[in-house]
């Protein structure tokens, strides 16, 4: 028997390879991320599992920026050392072994320590879309924190100590348009219905359908005049109160077609009616944080530097302002729900075309503000992934780091809120900072050689930066000796599972899809609890 | 470095010593057992065998995160090769490696890049390893995206605990579970202590429902893409057979996903439907769930904390089930998810079904699907009447399942069973044949009630 041929799309080696990852940011986030460059500095365990899971789904570049050699215990918890990679310089011998994982990718290694590149060639950081760094000295964290920030380089700081670890996001502003939220909120306009919609609804006969199709009536419709008959006795009313929606609910009840006994034919689009009355009837209003985000001073003042995501603020914010009336563009999206083909898809049609049709009268604004500022172009569709995600968008407005580590008044008001609370990681935190100002004190880390000796040293870091932030001591002998007995050991599992997470994190940030943590989190393997902190 | 040199003791002490920190120090979180000595990284690398179930997204990660925590007694299992679509996450795989076996690919990679380690692999399914196969781990670490497999599996584990004659445990049969999942940014980490903490089948309600689309939708009234391909795969091929009565659907040969995304497109223009995509037929037809490298690596690691814990007892445990989501920020949330005491795998307790004494077979076997206790998916039922085996009903082989198909619709007392007769069910999610005590109840409506 002669094999059919289907003529369909070749699907190409690249879209197969990373089928699994494109289901999940498209092929828009990939190419976003194919023109990403990561730098890593220091090329521990923790940095090469931090570019294991950035090179594998296909980033552009990465370099590794180290200085020191390879040692016994580094081939000991990083994967991407070897034997014979001892002695030799970490960060080249870490990326030979990176690089194996995907040929797509490209890769750099420089062998100058961090202080002396920031010394001669502080642009180096500007090819970058993130910078990660691992181990470094509080010295050297401050004044790259700076210089990224004055660059505008978003940066991802890493620890990882025994148990403990943590990164910190500086990045001075991260606007995300594609949020993936869990569950979207339907716009279904049911409230104020525009023209088109409301011709529909308005012919709709639900009386007139024989029983045949009644089971095919999309709920949409069941509920839209359900409301309607409940506005006779209602006028000028929106159903809003628990009582009312229950009355709305008695109503959908009446619809309901009864068989010769009397008895309620069960049809499926009149529960789901019933169950959309909570949810589905909720009026049209434009969310207080877009409102917040339209109206910052970024989307209402633009220049020729602004970026895309404010052009398109303002447009949208001139759209609500006029044509949309106080609202958001129409998301366009029905949501499945029991009807008949037919039925469905004009609905579907109607949805959809009224959001083409805001979404073309925002895309025209958008040109004009692009002939205003001579700035560059901004796509069709671009203003189309915006206009479908204007509920859901997103602004972080990050700190800088070296702020932080100053302990100024704001951020030692912070800690020592959460320092109150038992339950809360804040006292990891302080022990991870303490470690830190222990190192370069002593140019070790404290227990390196035998815990009991140094629990008192660290003690006095310890209480050092509580005194800073006006705290008094706290009894927490026992996290002070936890930290005394890791030694600065780097454990790799707790390594990997950081890795995995700011792997992750510089993905969403290189993608500008998804909502990355803001801006500190921490991980205790020992307890194995988690927290986020925002500094 | 000469080779010779990589093996001295001294050389092994400077390669460990993050680890030795952890080992040969005592701290204010260990747990209570914990010694601290030098004999306990000795026991992991020499003596401490574990198991982990899967070579895929989880398995090489955990792979090496085991081998770089000191652990040498590695085994791995599973039963698939490696194909292109593995690649963005399964690190260990090269495009030179399609085709060949997962177990096998990853320990080679892992005992050249880790000198010392002694990784075994198995390539083959976890079924057909036996008792005395699973009787010699300390602990198994699991990371299936199969349930049906890691039901299978708990079972084995739970089928290898003794009690004692005052029916208290015998814990050293206690063979300790990790279990690690995945779905795209989203994931899961559990410890479960055989017989002692709740084991998968006390949680299956955590499992979420699988999606399925009503065939009279897909047929009559079909409004997404996702049901003109359900079309297709369903009724279209049965019914043109485009290659043969002989060759089912398989949604690995890409001919074949081609021709229903065709097929699929047409059915979808008549209809009005918009966005039938081939990403989206090869996703319906396969059942592709997403993954990502970094949400692997995070709970792989996490597992992999937990197995070093367990191993040394340097730290307490979770107690004992973490979800993940890394959508949204990273966040976790750890809880301590309960023992069912009528399990059906890890209970020491007599199972007993209430069902009315005019029931049909039939409701006994949707019970076994479809009560939350079970979750069967397609059981074997038999009994023994007079000392001999009988069969009242089995559907995985085609003569048996023909020749007790009429008993379904007989009720059970006309098939020989009576209060308190026992029942013997197989099924694929248990390595077990389950002996179940019916137990009559009065002609009350059971669903009413629920």
């Amino acid at each position: 028997m002669a094999s059919p041929s289907p003529k369909s799309p070749e699907q190409t080696e690249k879209t197969k390879q990373y089928d699994r990852q494109l289901r999940l940011w498209g092929d828009h986030g990939q190419m976003a991320l194919e023109h990403g460059h990561v730098c890593l500095i220091n090329a521990t365990a923790l940095g090469t599992e931090v570019l294991k899971s950035i090179v594998l789904p296909g980033v552009g570049s990465i370099t590794i920026a180290d200085d020191k050699t390879v040692s016994d215990d580094d081939i000991g918890n990083n994967f991407f050392l070897e034997s014979s990679s001892n002695g030799l310089n970490r960060g080249s011998e870490a990326l030979r072994l990176l690089l194996e994982l995907n040929p797509a990718v490209q890769g750099h290694a420089v062998q100058e320590p961090t202080d002396q590149i920031l010394r001669e060639n502080p642009d180096f950081f500007k090819a970058f879309s993130v910078v990660v760094a691992t181990a470094l000295e509080d010295k050297t964290i401050q004044n790259l924190a700076q210089h990224l920030w004055d660059i505008n380089v978003p940066f991802i700081l890493c620890r990882s100590v025994g148990f403990l670890g943590s990164f910190r996001i500086q990045i001075k502003e991260h606007a995300v348009v594609e949020t993936h939220p869990d569950n979207e909120q339907t716009d279904l306009r049911l409230d104020v219905p525009f023209p088109a919609l409301a011709e529909y609804l308005d012919g709709f006969d639900i009386d007139g359908v024989e029983l045949k199709d009644h089971g095919h009536i999309p709920w949409i419709v069941i509920l839209y005049k359900a409301v309607q008959k409940w506005q006779i006795s209602n006028t000028n009313c929106w159903p809003m109160s628990r009582k009312q929606k229950n009355e709305v609910k008695s109503i959908i009840e009446e619809f309901i077609r009864k068989d010769e006994n009397g008895i309620p034919i069960n049809e499926e689009n009149f529960e789901e009616a019933l169950r959309a009355v909570n949810t589905a009837l909720m009026p049209t209003f434009l969310p207080t944080n877009i409102q917040n985000l339209l109206y910052s001073s970024a989307a209402t003042n633009l220049t020729k530097e602004s970026s895309p995501f404010w052009i398109m603020c303002s447009a949208l914010r001139n759209f609500i302002e006029s044509e949309g009336k106080g609202k958001l563009p129409l998301r366009g999206v029905l949501p499945d729900m029991t009807a008949s083909t037919e039925h469905y898809i004009k609905l579907q049609n109607i949805y959809r075309s009224q959001a083409a049709m805001e979404t073309e009268i925002i895309y025209r604004k958008v040109q004009q503000i692009i002939a205003q500022l001579h700035c560059e172009n901004i796509s069709e569709g671009e203003v189309k992934l915006f206009c479908r995600h204007a509920h859901d968008l997103y602004l972080i407005k990050g700190s800088n780091i070296a702020t932080e580590h100053q302990l100024g008044g704001t951020v030692a008001a912070y800690i020592s809120r959460y320092l109150e609370e038992p339950d809360v990681m804040m006292v990891h935190y302080i022990l991870l900072r303490a470690a830190e100002m222990f190192r370069s004190e002593h140019c070790r880390a404290p227990g390196d050689w035998e815990p009991e000796g140094d629990i008192a040293m660290l003690k006095t870091c310890v209480n050092k930066i509580l005194s800073d932030i006006s705290c008094s001591p706290f009894p927490k002998d026992d996290h002070i000796h936890e930290m005394c007995r890791y030694g600065g050991a780097e454990i790799h599992s707790v390594s990997a599972f950081l890795g995995g997470c700011v792997a992750h994190e510089a993905i969403k940030i290189v993608t500008k899809q998804y909502k990355p943590v803001n801006n500190t989190f921490i991980y205790d393997g020992a307890s194995t609890n988690t927290t986020t902190f925002t500094f | 470095m000469a080779t010779g040199e990589s093996q001295t003791p001294d050389y092994q002490q400077r390669k460990w010593q993050n680890l030795r920190k952890l080992l040969e120090r005592s701290g204010p979180f260990c747990h209570p057992d914990f010694e601290p000595s030098a004999e306990i990284l000795d026991f992991i690398m020499n003596s401490c065998k574990v198991l982990i179930v899967g070579a895929g997204g989880l398995g090489c990660e955990l792979l090496k995160d085991l081998a770089l925590m000191g652990f040498k007694k590695i085994h791995i299992v599973d039963m698939d090769t490696i194909e292109l679509s593995n690649l963005n996450r399964q690190f260990l795989f090269r495009k030179n490696d399609i085709g060949l076996s997962k177990a096998k690919c990853a320990v080679e990679f892992v005992n050249k890049r880790i000198p010392g380690c002694e990784a075994t692999a198995h390539h083959c399914a976890i079924q057909d390893l036996d008792e005395g196969f699973y009787k010699q781990f300390h602990i198994v670490v699991c990371g299936l995206d199969s349930i049906v497999a890691r039901r299978w599996l708990n079972g084995m584990l739970m089928s290898l605990l003794q009690y004692n004659d005052d029916r208290s445990l015998d814990q050293s049969t206690v063979i300790p579970l990790v279990d690690g999942g995945t779905e795209g940014f989203k994931g899961n980490a559990r410890v479960i202590l055989p017989g002692m903490s709740a084991c998968i089948e006390c949680t299956l309600d955590l499992y979420p429902p699988q999606k399925t689309f009503p065939l009279c939708t897909i047929a009559n009234t079909p409004r997404l893409p996702e049901h003109c391909i359900e079309y297709v795969k369903v009724i279209q091929w049965a019914k043109e057979n485009p290659w043969g009565t002989t060759t089912g659907l398989d949604g690995d040969d890409p001919q074949h996903v081609a021709w229903v995304y065709e097929k699929a497109q047409e059915r979808a223009l008549k209809y009005g439907i918009a966005n039938v995509t081939y990403r989206l037929t090869q996703g319906v037809l396969k059942n592709i769930i997403p993954a990502v490298a970094s949400t692997n690596a995070a709970i792989a690691a996490f597992c992999a904390t937990e197995v070093f814990k367990l191993a040394t007892s340097c730290c307490v445990n979770m107690n004992n089930y973490m979800v993940l989501n890394m959508a949204d920020g990273v966040y976790t949330y750890t809880f301590s998810a309960e023992k069912s005491p009528d399990c059906v795998a890890c209970s020491n307790n007599t199972q007993v079904m209430e069902i009315q004494a005019e029931a049909t077979l039939q409701m006994i076997y949707d019970k076994l699907c479809e009560d939350q206790l079970y979750m069967m998916k397609s059981p074997g039922i038999t009994t023994v009447i007079n000392g001999r085996n009988k069969t009242l009903y089995m559907s995985s082989i085609k003569s048996i399942e023909e020749r007790t198909r009429d008993n379904l619709k007989k009720k059970i007392t006309d098939l020989g069973l009576y209060n308190g007769a026992d029942i013997l069910v197989a099924d694929v999610t248990t390595p077990n044949t389950i002996t179940i005590k019916l137990k009559f109840i009065e002609n009350i409506d059971v669903e009413m009630s629920r």
